[in-house]
């Protein structure tokens, strides 16, 4: 066992015998507890708790490694997923906490007078939560696969297993705490490698300035991006600091469905409801937001050093001379790892021993790669998702930081997943079994069915994980397309329009989550299953036909349709009952608070 | 609590709403996005300005936008009286 091997498994070990036993310690043993943890959780930890269960596979393993390949193009994921904790905060979190319930299809239910309406939410919250566990099993099983140095599907089954255990056990209050745990790892393990580098890079410790100071390394004059925008626009590639993704107009519905999605996602929302009153409410997300822009403000460095750390090791002199590329023979420890998960590939094109990596897609550059003797780029597969974790040993840190860094991304994935699997079985649990179709269910049996939904939402999204729709990162943003066309929008109507109807606000949701749906599907299959994507482009439907707009940022479009034909439908059915609108008022002010009750 | 003051509370809300609001999509969309190109030509240390924008200022100010709701909601529930005893 080598000296990493060591490292590796003693610090995973021990973080992982210290989330467990937080979550024995501190146990569920009511229905109370299993769902908002009691209620007795302080803003500041209840937003560490909440940056933890916010901040997944896709934010710490994934994130990076987009932004990396994609430069600007990648703010989106940035601003995204920060800037829906305004929406959050400011439109929903304290009337959800004043209105004291424990789940948001109870909420949906409740002021839209209809059953049905909080069954539509039950499988609106399923499918977005589901679709978003698929994107932390991926994340898990790039995580595994390179620890235990498997293959990617062997990592998969090792991660849910572990899922299973640790989330089956614990309920809300054990994750809450566990969490806090969480985020004091993931953290440590996503800034002290990127301090590290940034020091090597510009000489600057912090990785927010380091990103805009000097490269070090060469003569001090050249700007760190200005530097990486000639290395790669030299290799082919578009420039770092200037590629778009898609385009400006799909940028900018990316963006907005990512912050739409943060503040319709079931896990985060029922965060606010654990919080003991309704000023602290709107503390809470801003204490959750200051613990995530640590590592979303550190997130860019990463990126942009990893892509250059990258290019440095392989196009090792000039470009274009015959020594000027890595031997394949010579390539580093870490290159050899990878190749053994599948996630990196390498093929001699031209037989030449050395490694080209370069962006044959470029026509220009293409033609001009010819001359050197290039027959292709020879990096045929370099998933995304490896670079984080493979950043460390790129930059070439001591051990014990690299095996930090695959304890933060477990501790990421883990403590999201868990979330979400609360989520689901409580949305199924308590608000299918006891608030529908089983009413006089006990709460020891309604306990029972929570933990059973979520070993069967285990196993689905396993399965679905073997061939995931995209990058971890690329398949978190459809589930928040799905939260952002059903739920905020049924949601913020319920607490800003008095007048929104049941019938308004169920057409709504289905009509929303419908075009979405089916506009992902069209393009990734239908559930993501390979060989079932069903675009047409005889008839003008082709990748991305919707004025460019790419699958992953239709939740936008869809929340758009909610909310027309939800305002067209309420126009023309029976307005809510007196009492319903009287509650609506009731919601609007924090006074008269208490705390949520199960029963109703 | 009458009606009126009632509709007065909500009525600050929405204002206090609408101007966070507004600084929050300009910050990420405006600066971050539409009027990126420009704002490139500007630069804060080595960072492009639109560029900054965009992967680090809206966030900071997405902080402070939030921290500011907090403040100003709990004095305006203060002043109507109508806070959590």
């Amino acid at each position: 066992m080598s000296n990493l091997d060591i490292w590796t498994y003693a610090i995973v070990g021990t973080t992982f015998a210290l989330y467990i036993g937080i979550a024995i310690w501190a146990r569920a043993a009511t229905t109370g507890e299993f769902y908002v943890a009691g209620k007795g959780v302080h803003p500041v930890a209840n937003g560490m708790a909440t940056a933890a269960d916010w901040m997944s596979a896709a934010s710490f393993i994934s994130m990076a490694g987009l932004i990396a390949f994609e430069g600007y193009g990648a703010s989106v994921f940035l601003m995204g997923w920060t800037g829906g904790y305004v929406l959050l905060a400011l439109l929903l979190a304290p009337y959800l906490r004043k209105f004291g319930k424990f789940t948001v299809p109870e909420f949906i239910g409740d002021r839209y007078y209809s059953q049905t309406a909080r069954i539509v939410a039950v499988i609106c919250l399923i499918l977005a939560s589901i679709t978003y566990v698929i994107g932390q099993m991926k994340g898990i099983g790039v995580a595994f696969s390179r620890f235990l140095e498997t293959s990617y599907e062997m990592g998969l089954y090792i991660g849910m297993g572990i899922v299973a255990v640790y989330a089956v056990l614990g309920g809300m209050k054990g994750i809450t705490y566990t969490q806090i745990a969480q985020y004091v790892v993931l953290i440590f393990a996503y800034t002290i490698p990127a301090i590290f580098i940034s020091l090597a890079l510009t000489g600057v410790p912090l990785p927010q300035i380091g990103l805009g100071g000097n490269y070090a390394p060469g003569d001090g004059t050249v700007t760190l991006l200005g530097k990486l925008d000639q290395v790669v626009t030299d290799l082919g590639f578009r420039e770092y600091t200037t590629a778009v993704m898609g385009s400006s107009l799909n940028m900018f519905v990316y963006t907005l469905s990512l912050m739409i999605g943060t503040a319709g996602l079931p896990h985060v929302i029922i965060r606010f409801f654990t919080v003991p009153k309704v000023a602290d409410a709107r503390y809470s997300a801003g204490w959750a937001l200051v613990f995530i822009a640590i590592l979303y403000t550190t997130a860019p460095a990463v990126g942009a050093m990893a892509r250059l750390n990258l290019i440095d090791t392989i196009q090792v002199g000039e470009v274009g001379s015959p020594e000027g590329n890595l031997l394949y023979e010579e390539r580093p420890e870490w290159f050899k790892k990878w190749e053994t998960t599948g996630l990196l590939q390498f093929e001699d094109k031209n037989d030449d021993g050395r490694i080209q990596y370069y962006d044959d897609t470029n026509e220009a550059f293409a033609e001009k790669a010819e001359t050197f003797g290039w027959k292709g780029n020879e990096m045929v597969k370099v998933d995304r998702d490896i670079m984080v974790l493979a950043n460390p040993e790129i930059a070439g840190l001591p051990n014990w930081v690299i095996a930090l860094v695959v304890a933060g991304g477990l501790a990421a994935a883990l403590s999201t997943a868990a979330g979400l699997l609360l989520a689901i079985s409580s949305a199924i649990s308590h608000d299918l079994l006891k608030g529908v179709f089983m009413k006089g269910i006990s709460e020891k049996s309604e306990l029972r069915a929570g933990r059973i939904s979520m070993v069967g939402a285990i196993l689905v999204a396993g399965y679905l994980g073997l061939n995931p729709p995209g990058f971890a990162a690329g398949t978190v943003a459809i589930a928040f397309g799905l939260a952002a066309s059903s739920i905020f929008p049924a949601l913020m109507m319920g607490i800003f329009m008095k007048k929104m109807n049941n019938a308004g606000a169920i057409a709504g949701m289905l009509s929303g989550i419908s075009v979405t749906l089916l506009y992902v599907f069209q393009h990734k299959g239908i559930f993501f299953v390979p060989g079932t994507s069903f675009l047409m482009p005889e008839l003008g439907m082709g990748p991305d036909w919707f004025f460019g707009i790419s699958p992953n940022a239709f939740g936008a479009v869809g929340a758009l349709v909610n909310f027309i034909v939800a305002f067209a439908v309420a126009k023309v059915t029976a307005p809510p009952p007196e009492h319903i609108q009287h509650l609506v008022e009731d919601v609007r002010v924090p006074r008269g608070s208490a705390d949520a009750v199960a029963d109703h | 609590m009458t009606p009126e003051n009632r509709a007065a509370y909500w009525k600050s809300n929405l204002r206090l709403l609408a101007v966070l609001l507004i600084i929050w999509f300009v910050v990420s969309y405006g600066l971050g996005i539409i009027l990126v190109e420009p704002l490139n030509a500007f630069h804060l240390g080595g960072y492009p300005l639109g560029f900054w924008f965009a992967q680090q200022g809206s966030i900071y100010v997405f902080l402070v936008l939030i921290f500011v709701y907090a403040v100003s909601m709990n004095r305006l529930d203060k002043k109507f009286d109508v806070d959590e005893q």
